[in-house]
């Protein structure tokens, strides 16, 4: 390191003979952690100003008063006990909170399970039938050009399919097998479970691609001359070293789907309550520290599903 | 290498073929309803065609001022674009040596990306209120906020952005050959010739993929944005607004705009790419060009 940058000082071929020759030329050199720092720094302040301090606050704040107009800086439990409120007294009864965490899980668990089906086998199409390069690119930014556009659009375009008189329910009409529009296309879970699916099967693609396309061709040839199925191969060899992928697209999903009030408000019709649901509804009461409680709560379950599934796989050697 | 291909590729282009029906079809239907009738509905059939929606749009007769939400979600998306494309450049370079607090920097990025959007805009509100209050209790009892498009707004889409970002330069210099710049450097390159005429040249197609990410993750966002853009919205905003209140083709019309944009980002960014990664195979790199 020190020889090469002592030879960039030395613009004039008289200089090579000694580096002592060249030293005075540096005298402001910069020290290469110096440097490091100086590149690295201005990203690590962006996320301090505007991620690890605000994370703070949510933790201090969700433990102040607040009245029905402003915060109160004093400390209080009000925010988690209004939030748990009856959640002892109404008891075997599951109170609101616990009602609303396992209609928000019962949505993460659905949405995982079908962008993981889905994923996977568009990934291992990409990955292990896609065989020229220039297609295997194509194909892939077909999947990713959506991801580049608005979110909110992307739900809207279900209500001329899904709605009352949408495409769906006026061809089922037409075809004679309902009477009447089916209702629960569209504001209803699951229409929520399609947008969602739609929107975040990307974020399982990607990883679980980069992770197939790593995989050694040999040796799936070579399983399949030691004798094995298609299946076999695609279990025992396949899936285990695409395993990486899709913890990492699964993490992604999980905690996308655990924070999201936006789709399931739009898709749901606001009448879907979600934890991330919760929070906002706070906020438009001004009420702060129950906001910042209900935060606080998803952050801690967010964390523990993820560190469960990073036990499965070190995230930082993947990337 | 005659083999016919398998049974499951036929199946699975099919499982694929679907897959981009589905992520295509509903956008597409929106795009074409945008153009119906002045007395068409929110659904098909179409009655007749026109522009007429679109027009509504402009003449700024409709549910919402668009220009102004227009402009500024160009101008936040533009500026977003460029700090992303700067600081993950930067920020990538560091990575490429050991230094320390390397990994709180990695960590942070991670969980910026992968907390969820809600507790981060809420988060950077806090903090915006709490400054707000400080200020006014100590200095300036006048003091409206702090919080706007260009403070807490810019600094919530950068905490989505810049992971994206620096990922990305990750995956650049994976493959990228430390030797083209140590040659450099043996050539009596400075660190920053050696950076400007051959590094950045080289990686310059997916640094333009990063300004495509910073872009339009800013142009779309709305979860982060939805607490701490503070008293103006954003066009995603105003869309989300119409979700709940709209009966015609208004919002369709909006949100073919929006996408227009889009589309005419992702068309400049990959065409600009294209041409790069052409010229480059073309002519090799015409790094070291510029010292002659």
């Amino acid at each position: 390191m020190d020889t090469s940058e002592d030879i960039l000082q030395q613009r004039s071929p008289d200089l090579v003979r000694g580096s002592e020759t060249a030293r005075p030329a540096k005298a402001a050199r910069l020290s290469p952690s110096f440097i490091s720092w100086l590149q690295a720094g201005p990203m690590m302040l962006v996320f301090l100003a505007f991620f690890l301090i605000p994370l703070v606050f949510v933790v201090i704040v969700s433990f102040w008063d607040y009245n029905e107009y402003q915060l109160l800086p004093a400390f209080s439990g009000r925010g988690y006990t209004d939030t748990f409120e009856g959640c002892i007294a109404q008891l075997p009864d599951l109170c609101t909170i616990a009602k609303t965490y396992l209609k928000t899980l019962k949505l993460c668990f659905l949405v995982w399970a079908i962008t993981l089906f889905i994923g996977f086998w568009v990934a291992y199409f990409l990955a292990f039938h896609v065989k020229s390069k220039t297609w295997q690119m194509g194909l892939s930014l077909l999947c990713t050009i959506p991801f580049w556009t608005s979110n909110v659009i992307r739900m809207i375009a279900w209500i001329p399919l899904l709605g009352r008189n949408g495409l769906v329910n006026s061809g089922l009409m037409k075809t004679g097998l309902i009477n009447q529009p089916v209702e629960w296309l569209l504001f209803s879970e699951f229409s929520v479970v399609l947008a969602l699916v739609h929107l975040f099967t990307f974020f399982m693609v990607v990883p679980i691609f980069n992770s197939m396309i790593r995989i050694d061709k040999s040796l799936i040839e070579a399983a399949y001359d030691a004798g094995a199925t298609g299946f076999q191969t695609l279990v025992n060899v396949i899936i285990p070293l695409a395993k990486p992928g899709i913890v990492i697209g699964s993490i992604f999903v999980i905690t996308i789907v655990m924070g999201d009030f936006i789709t399931i408000g739009v898709m749901g019709g606001q009448q879907i309550a979600a934890a991330g649901k919760i929070i906002e509804t706070r906020v438009n009461a001004l009420q702060f520290p129950a906001a910042a409680a209900n935060a606080v709560i998803l952050l801690v379950i967010t964390f523990l599903i993820i560190t469960m599934m990073s036990r499965i796989v070190d995230i930082k050697k993947e990337l | 290498m005659k083999e016919g291909r398998p049974r499951s590729f036929y199946v699975l282009a099919i499982f694929f073929a679907a897959y981009v029906l589905f992520l295509y079809g509903p956008m597409i239907a929106i795009y074409v309803l945008s153009f119906q009738g002045p007395q068409g509905g929110l659904t098909f059939p179409m009655n007749g065609v026109s522009t007429y929606w679109l027009t509504k749009l402009f003449q700024g007769t409709g549910i919402v001022d668009l220009g102004a939400a227009f402009r500024r979600s160009l101008l936040l998306g533009v500026i977003v674009m460029a700090v992303t494309v700067v600081l993950s450049v930067a920020a990538g370079m560091a990575f490429r040596r050991k230094f320390r607090a390397q990994s709180i920097l990695f960590y942070s990025a991670i969980a910026s990306l992968i907390v969820p959007s809600i507790i981060t805009s809420l988060g950077i509100s806090l903090e915006f209120r709490i400054v707000d209050d400080l200020i006014k209790a100590h200095w300036n009892e006048n003091f409206e906020t702090s919080m706007g498009l260009l403070t807490s707004g810019l600094g919530a889409h950068l905490t989505w952005t810049l992971p994206f970002g620096l990922l990305i330069m990750f995956a650049i210099f994976n493959r990228f050959d430390p030797r083209l710049e140590e040659a450099a450097r043996d050539l009596g390159a400075t660190p920053w010739q050696a950076f400007r005429h051959v590094v950045l040249p080289i990686i310059l197609p997916s640094v333009i993929g990063i300004g495509l990410f910073g872009f339009t993750l800013s142009w779309d966002e709305l979860a982060r944005s939805s607490q701490a853009i503070g008293a103006v919205n954003t066009l995603p905003l105003d869309l989300q607004g119409l979700t709940t209140t709209v009966t015609n083709p208004d919002i369709y019309a909006l949100g073919t705009i929006i996408s227009a944009v889009s589309f005419a980002v992702i068309t400049l960014a990959l065409g600009t790419i294209h041409t790069l990664n052409r010229r480059q195979a073309a002519k090799g790199s015409d790094a070291g060009k510029g010292l002659v």
